[in-house]
C-alpha cells in the first residue's frame, strides 16, 4: 500500500491514502449560503413502512386512528428492521401500497397521515444513557427508528452489536464527498454540540477508546464548528480531522482507511477489526433519541440543482418531495428529480413520492446541469476505471464478465467489493454505464443464490417425503405381514384338538352368549310393547 | 528393438498399475454426474419433463436417455447450464415445453372441502391441513409445480404469478440507444 | 432511463485517439524533413483505405458507421502501419496491409476494443512475409545517395512502378541501419568501421535517429497527458537497454550499444505508440511491466539473432498472445483482501 500522504492542513495525525478516487466539481456552495430552515407542515404525509435496510415494519396503527407525533406506527419485524413513527399528530387515512423513492419505481406499503396541525407529542421519555446497558440502549434505538442517515439506512442498533471485539476507534463520518449534497455540512456548522454529544453516546455503547471525526477539507466552517464543540464539551480522545477532498472519501470503508489505515473488505464487519463508523447526522439523531426522547421524525435535506433557492431544510419524514421542490422553486426547464447525489443517486419515479430517512438530497435536474451521456462506445481497456477504483478492482474485467453474464467469474474477480461509487463510469472515455452493469450482475447473483437455496430446500423436502412414503409403505407391509402371521398362527391353533378344560370353557362361553341373546331379545320385545302402547 | 519393446511394455504396466490404483483409491459411490445435473435442476419436482421428479430426470439425462430441454421451470438459463455441464450444444425448448412465469399455488379457502388430495399430490409437502379441515399452501415452500391443481375435486386451487415487488426486484441489464457493445 | 453517475469527465475515445495522432506529428515532421514527403503519400493512402475498410466492415456487421469512423482508431492504425513500412513501397501494398489490418485483425475479432492483436502490426507482419522485397524500399536520407527522386518521380514510382530512365532502384534506396549493421557484421567487419559509414549518425541511423527522437518527444507528451502510463515504455526501453548493454560490454566488436538499439528501427515508435495500444496490452500495471519487458527481450533477440530486419512487430504480436495469461496472474490486491488471485 501507498504511504501516508502529507495533507495540507493542521492535522497532527498521520493520514492514509486509498487507491484512486476522482475530483468532480463539488457544486456545494450554492446550498450553504443560507442556514437550515424548517419546512412547513405539509397537508399530507405518506410514511413508508420500509425506510431501512431489511424487513418492512409491521403496521400497528389502524386506518382512521388518531396518532400523536412520535407515536409508533410501524413495529420492527425481524432482526434487520427498524421502527417507523408518525411524524406529526393527525389521522391515519390509509395504509396501502404507494409509490416510493426507489430505483425500481415500484410501490410499497405506506401509511398516509393527515396532520391536524397541533403537533401534539406522544409522551417522550428522556434518559441518561450512562444508566443503561448497551443492550438496552440498542433496543431503544431500534424502537426509535434510528438508521444510518448517510444513505444506506442500515439500522443503527445492529451496528452496535459486538461479539466481544474490542473497539479501538469510533469513526464519525462528516466527509460528505458527493457533489451538491450539503446536509451534513450544515448540520455540523449549526448543531455541532449535539453531534458531539451523540458521538459520546456511541462511544459509550461501543466502549471505544477514541473518536475520530473525519471531515473533508473543503468544509472549513464545519471543521471549525466541530472543533469548537469538542473543545467546549471537554471531550477527551475525540479529534476532528480534516481529510483530503477526494471522491469517494466519504465512503465508510474509505474514511476508515484514511483515518486508521485499516482496510475492511467486503463481507467483513468493521467491528471485527476494532473500528466502527457512523454518520454525523446519525450521531445527532441518537442524541435526540436519548436526551430528548424523540424518535427519528425528521432530517436535514438539501434541495439544490436547477432551483432558484438552493438550501437545506429540516423536513418531516413522509413529506412529499414536491413540497420540498416548491420551497426551492424549480426552474422551468427542470425535467426530473434526483434523490441523492449525482454520483450515486437515482431519478425519482414521481415528484409526489415521500421523503424517507435515507433522503439526504434532492437535485432538480435539467439537460443543462446533467447533459445526457454521449453515445456509448466499446471498452478499449484503457484502465482509467482501474486507476480511479477505490476498491482496487479491475472494472474493465468486471464489465466484461457482467456484460457476458459470466457471473461466476465476476464474483471471482471480487465484484462484491465494488461499492458502486461510480468513479469508474465518471472517467470512462467510452461512457459505459459500468455501475449499472455491476448492479445488474450483483442482483442476478443474489437472485440465483436465493433460487438455489429454495431449490435445495425443495430437494430436501422432496427427499424426506419420498422417504416417508417409503417408510409408510414399509410399515403397512410389515403390519400386513404381522396380521398374516397372526392369522396363520390362529389357523394352526384351530387344527389342534381341544383339551377337556378348553372344551368346558368354550361351552360355558356359548351358554352365556345364548343367555345374553335371550335377554336382548326380550328387551327388544319390551321396547316394542312400549312403543305400541 | 527388444529393449524398446521392453521399455514400452514396462511403461504400459506402470501406467496400468497407476490407473488401477487410482480407480480403487478415488472410487466414488453413486454417480456424481447425476448429482451435478440434479444440482442444476430447479427441484420443482413437477414432472413436466415426463419423469416422476428432478432426480429421475437427472438420471435419465446422465444415461443419455433424455434431452436437456425438457425442464420448463429451469428456463433457458437451465438448459444453458446443462449444456455447459455436459459439453453439448444449447437446445431451445420444443413447442410442448414452454417456460411459464414463476407462480404460486393458492387455495380458495372458502371452497376447499378438506379432501387431502392436494396434500397427497404435493411433492414437497408444502400444503398443510387434515381431513375435513381447510388446507393452506405454505407459500415459502411452494415450488409452483402445479401438481396439486388437477387432483382438486372442487377446483379451488389456482396458480398465481409472483409479480415484481420491491423485495424481489432486480436491477436490469443496461439497455441504451447504441448497440455498440453487444 | 438514465444511470448514475449523472456526471462524467468530458473525455472520449476519439479525443484520446486524436491526442495519440497529434503525438505522432513531431516524428512525422522530422521524417519529411530527412526523407522527403513520400511518407505523407503512404499515410494518406493508408488513412483513406482504413476509413473505407472500416466503413465497409461496419456496414457488413450492421453497426452504426459514423460514431466509429469518428473514433479515430482506424486512422491511428493506418498511421502506425504507414510509418512502419518503406515510404517507396508500392501503393497496393499500403492498401493491402491496411485493409488486412482493419478487416481481419480488427473487425473479424469484433471491432474496436476486441482485437487480440495490434492491427497495425498484423498488417506489417502480413506485408513483410508476403512481399519481403518491396519492404526494403527505404528512401535514403537527403544527401546520402547520388541521385534523389523528386516528389513527382516518387509518386510515379509508388503508383506506376516507373523510375526515371537513368536510375535503378538500388541507387535510390538503402537498407535500414539495423539491416546494414547485420549484413556487415556477417561480413566480419568490425563494429567501429561499420558505424563510421555515412548511413549512421550520432547514435543510430542518420536521419532515422532524429525521427525516433521525434517519436520519443511525442511519447513524452502522451505520458504527460496521462494517455499512457510509464510502465510499458520504461520496461521495454529498459529491457532493451540492459540487454544491449550486457552484450555490448561483453563484446563491443559484435554488438551495438544500448543507445543504438533505442534509436534504431521502431524502438521508440514501439515503446510509446505500438506496445501501449490499450486494447491489445495488459490492463494491470505489473502485467504491463512483464509484457513490455518480454517485448524488449524478443525485439533484441529477433534483431540480433533473427532473420528479420526489425523485431518490434513480431515481439508485439508474440506478447499480445500472452496478454490474457499475464493479466490473470498479475491481478492487484483488492481493498481489504489478503491475496490477489481470483
Amino acid at each position: 500500500m501507498r504511504p501516508a500522504v502529507p495533507v495540507g492542513n493542521d492535522n497532527m495525525r498521520k493520514l492514509y491514502h486509498f487507491h484512486g478516487g476522482i475530483h468532480p466539481p463539488s457544486n456545494k456552495t450554492q446550498s450553504t449560503r443560507a442556514t437550515i430552515a424548517r419546512a412547513p407542515l405539509p397537508a399530507k404525509l405518506v410514511i413508508p413502512l420500509h425506510q431501512h435496510a431489511g424487513e418492512t415494519a409491521k403496521p400497528v396503527a389502524r386506518v382512521g386512528e388518531r396518532v400523536l407525533k412520535g407515536q409508533l406506527i410501524g413495529m420492527p419485524d425481524g432482526i434487520v428492521s427498524s421502527a417507523v413513527h408518525a411524524s406529526t399528530s393527525g389521522t391515519i387515512t390509509a395504509i396501502d401500497m404507494q409509490l416510493i423513492a426507489h430505483p425500481s419505481g415500484l410501490p410499497n406499503l405506506c401509511a398516509t397521515l393527515v396532520p391536524d396541525g397541533k403537533e401534539e407529542w406522544a409522551p417522550r421519555k428522556t434518559i441518561d444513557y450512562r444508566d443503561h446497558s448497551p443492550a438496552g440502549l440498542q433496543h431503544l434505538l431500534r424502537m426509535a427508528g434510528v438508521v444510518g442517515l448517510g444513505g444506506a439506512a442500515f439500522p443503527s442498533d445492529l451496528k452496535l452489536s459486538l461479539d466481544k471485539h474490542k473497539i479501538t476507534t469510533l469513526v464519525l463520518n462528516g466527509a460528505e464527498c458527493e457533489p451538491y449534497i450539503t446536509c451534513d455540512d450544515m448540520l455540523m456548522r449549526e448543531r455541532a454540540a449535539e453531534i458531539v454529544q451523540g458521538a459520546e453516546m456511541l462511544r459509550f455503547m461501543l466502549d471505544a477508546e477514541e473518536v475520530l471525526i473525519g471531515i473533508e477539507d473543503n468544509k472549513p466552517e464545519a471543521i471549525a464548528s466541530m472543533r469548537a464543540a469538542v473543545a467546549a464539551g471537554g471531550h477527551q480522545r475525540m479529534e476532528v480531522i480534516a481529510v483530503p477532498t477526494v471522491y469517494p472519501g466519504g465512503g465508510a470503508k474509505q474514511l476508515i482507511r484514511v483515518l486508521t489505515g485499516i482496510e475492511v473488505a467486503a463481507g467483513v464487519r468493521s467491528t471485527d477489526m476494532g473500528v466502527q463508523c457512523f454518520n454525523v447526522a446519525t450521531a445527532y439523531t441518537i442524541h435526540r433519541a436519548f436526551a430528548h426522547g424523540e424518535p427519528l421524525l425528521s432530517r436535514i435535506v438539501t434541495i439544490t440543482g436547477n432551483v432558484l433557492h438552493p438550501r437545506n431544510y429540516e423536513v418531516l419524514i413522509g413529506t412529499p418531495i414536491a413540497e420540498l421542490v416548491a420551497l426551492g422553486v424549480a426552474l422551468p426547464d427542470t425535467d426530473s428529480y434526483i434523490m441523492g447525489g449525482p454520483m450515486m443517486g437515482f431519478p425519482l419515479p414521481s415528484v409526489q413520492v415521500p421523503l424517507v430517512k435515507a433522503t439526504n438530497c434532492i437535485i432538480a435536474s435539467s439537460k443543462k446541469i446533467f447533459p445526457p451521456s454521449p453515445p456509448v462506445m466499446p471498452c478499449i481497456r484503457c484502465t482509467r476505471c482501474a486507476d480511479v477504483c477505490p476498491a482496487d478492482l479491475q472494472p474493465q474485467d468486471l464489465f466484461w464478465f457482467a456484460q457476458s453474464r459470466e457471473f461466476g467469474r465476476a464474483q471471482a474477480f471480487n465484484l462484491f467489493d465494488c461499492i458502486e461509487c461510480g468513479a469508474c463510469s465518471y472517467v470512462c472515455p467510452s461512457h459505459i454505464p459500468l455501475v449499472q452493469y455491476y448492479r445488474f450482475a450483483k442482483s442476478e447473483i443474489h437472485a440465483r443464490e436465493h433460487d438455489k437455496q429454495l431449490a435445495d430446500k425443495a430437494r430436501i423436502r422432496h427427499d424426506y417425503r419420498e422417504q416417508r412414503i417409503e417408510r409408510e409403505k414399509q410399515e403397512k407391509a410389515d403390519k400386513l405381514a404381522a396380521r398374516e402371521k397372526a392369522a396363520q398362527a390362529a389357523r394352526l391353533a384351530d387344527a389342534q384338538p381341544l383339551t377337556a378344560q378348553q372344551q368346558a370353557e368354550q361351552a360355558g362361553i356359548e351358554t352365556s352368549r345364548a343367555h345374553i341373546r335371550e335377554l336382548a331379545q326380550s328387551a327388544v320385545e319390551h321396547a316394542d310393547e312400549g312403543t305400541t302402547k | 528393438m527388444l529393449s524398446a519393446l521392453l521399455v514400452m511394455s514396462a511403461i504400459a504396466a506402470v501406467l496400468g498399475a497407476v490407473l488401477g490404483f487410482a480407480a480403487i483409491k478415488f472410487h466414488t459411490e453413486g454417480n456424481p454426474l447425476v448429482d451435478k445435473i440434479d444440482d442444476v435442476l430447479p427441484q420443482t419436482q413437477c414432472g413436466q419433463c415426463s419423469y416422476p421428479g428432478c432426480k429421475p430426470y437427472a438420471t435419465a439425462i446422465a444415461a443419455g436417455e433424455a434431452d436437456i430441454n425438457r425442464c420448463p421451470p429451469g428456463g433457458e438459463e437451465g438448459i444453458r447450464k446443462l449444456a455447459e455441464l455436459l459439453g453439448v450444444e444449447f437446445k431451445p425448448f420444443g413447442e410442448d415445453a414452454v417456460p411459464k412465469a414463476k407462480s404460486l399455488a393458492v387455495i380458495d379457502e372458502s371452497t376447499c372441502i378438506g379432501c387431502t388430495l392436494c396434500i397427497q399430490a404435493c411433492p414437497v409437502d408444502a400444503i398443510a391441513g387434515a381431513a375435513k379441515q381447510m388446507h393452506t399452501v405454505i407459500a415459502s415452500e411452494c415450488t409452483g409445480c402445479e401438481l396439486c391443481v388437477a387432483p382438486c375435486p372442487v377446483d379451488c386451487i389456482s396458480m398465481q404469478v409472483i409479480g415484481e415487488k420491491i423485495a424481489n426486484w432486480k436491477w436490469k441489464y443496461p439497455v441504451y440507444a447504441m448497440t455498440a457493445t453487444t | 432511463m438514465f444511470f448514475s453517475p449523472l456526471i462524467s469527465k468530458s473525455d472520449s475515445v476519439s479525443a484520446i485517439m486524436l491526442k495519440v495522432l497529434l503525438a505522432l506529428l513531431p516524428g512525422i515532421v522530422l521524417y519529411v524533413w530527412y526523407f522527403g514527403p513520400a511518407i505523407l503519400v503512404s499515410i494518406t493512402l493508408a488513412s483513406l483505405t482504413a476509413l473505407g475498410t472500416e466503413a465497409l466492415m461496419l456496414k457488413l456487421r450492421d453497426r452504426p458507421i459514423m460514431p466509429f469512423l469518428k473514433d479515430n482508431s482506424a486512422l491511428l492504425t493506418a498511421w502506425l502501419l504507414a510509418l512502419s513500412i518503406p515510404p517507396l513501397a508500392p501503393w497496393w501494398m499500403v492498401v493491402v496491409g491496411t485493409a488486412f489490418a482493419i478487416a481481419i485483425a480488427k473487425h473479424l475479432y469484433g471491432g474496436l476494443g476486441n482485437n487480440m492483436f495490434n492491427p497495425a502490426m498484423v498488417g506489417y507482419a502480413v506485408l513483410i512475409i508476403s512481399f519481403p522485397a518491396q519492404m526494403t524500399h527505404w528512401i535514403a536520407p537527403h544527401g546520402m545517395v547520388i541521385s534523389e527522386l523528386t516528389f513527382p518521380q516518387q509518386l510515379d514510382f509508388i503508383f506506376h512502378d516507373v523510375l526515371p530512365n537513368s536510375d535503378t532502384l538500388d541507387a535510390l534506396t538503402m537498407a535500414t541501419p539495423l539491416d546494414t549493421l547485420k549484413t556487415h557484421l556477417h561480413l566480419d567487419q568490425p563494429m567501429r568501421q561499420i558505424l563510421d559509414m555515412p548511413i549512421y549518425g550520432r547514435f543510430a541511423g542518420h536521419g532515422s535517429e532524429m525521427v525516433a527522437l521525434g517519436f520519443l518527444l511525442g511519447g513524452l507528451y502522451l505520458l504527460a497527458s496521462r494517455i499512457i502510463s510509464w510502465h510499458i515504455p520504461a520496461a521495454f526501453l529498459g529491457t532493451l537497454f540492459v540487454l544491449a548493454g550486457i552484450f555490448h560490454l561483453a563484446d563491443p566488436a559484435h554488438y551495438a550499444g544500448p543507445l543504438f538499439h533505442w534509436f534504431a528501427g521502431a524502438s521508440m515508435l514501439g515503446a510509446f505508440f505500438i506496445l501501449t495500444d490499450p486494447v491489445s496490452s495488459p490492463t494491470t500495471n505489473k502485467g504491463r511491466l512483464i509484457y513490455a519487458a518480454g517485448a524488449g527481450l524478443l525485439t533484441y533477440l529477433i534483431r540480433v539473432f533473427g532473420g528479420f530486419p526489425d523485431g518490434v512487430a513480431f515481439a508485439t504480436l508474440l506478447m499480445n498472445i500472452c496478454v490474457p495469461l499475464i493479466v490473470l496472474y498479475t491481478q492487484p490486491k483488492v481493498f481489504g483482501k489478503k491475496g490477489s488471485q481470483p
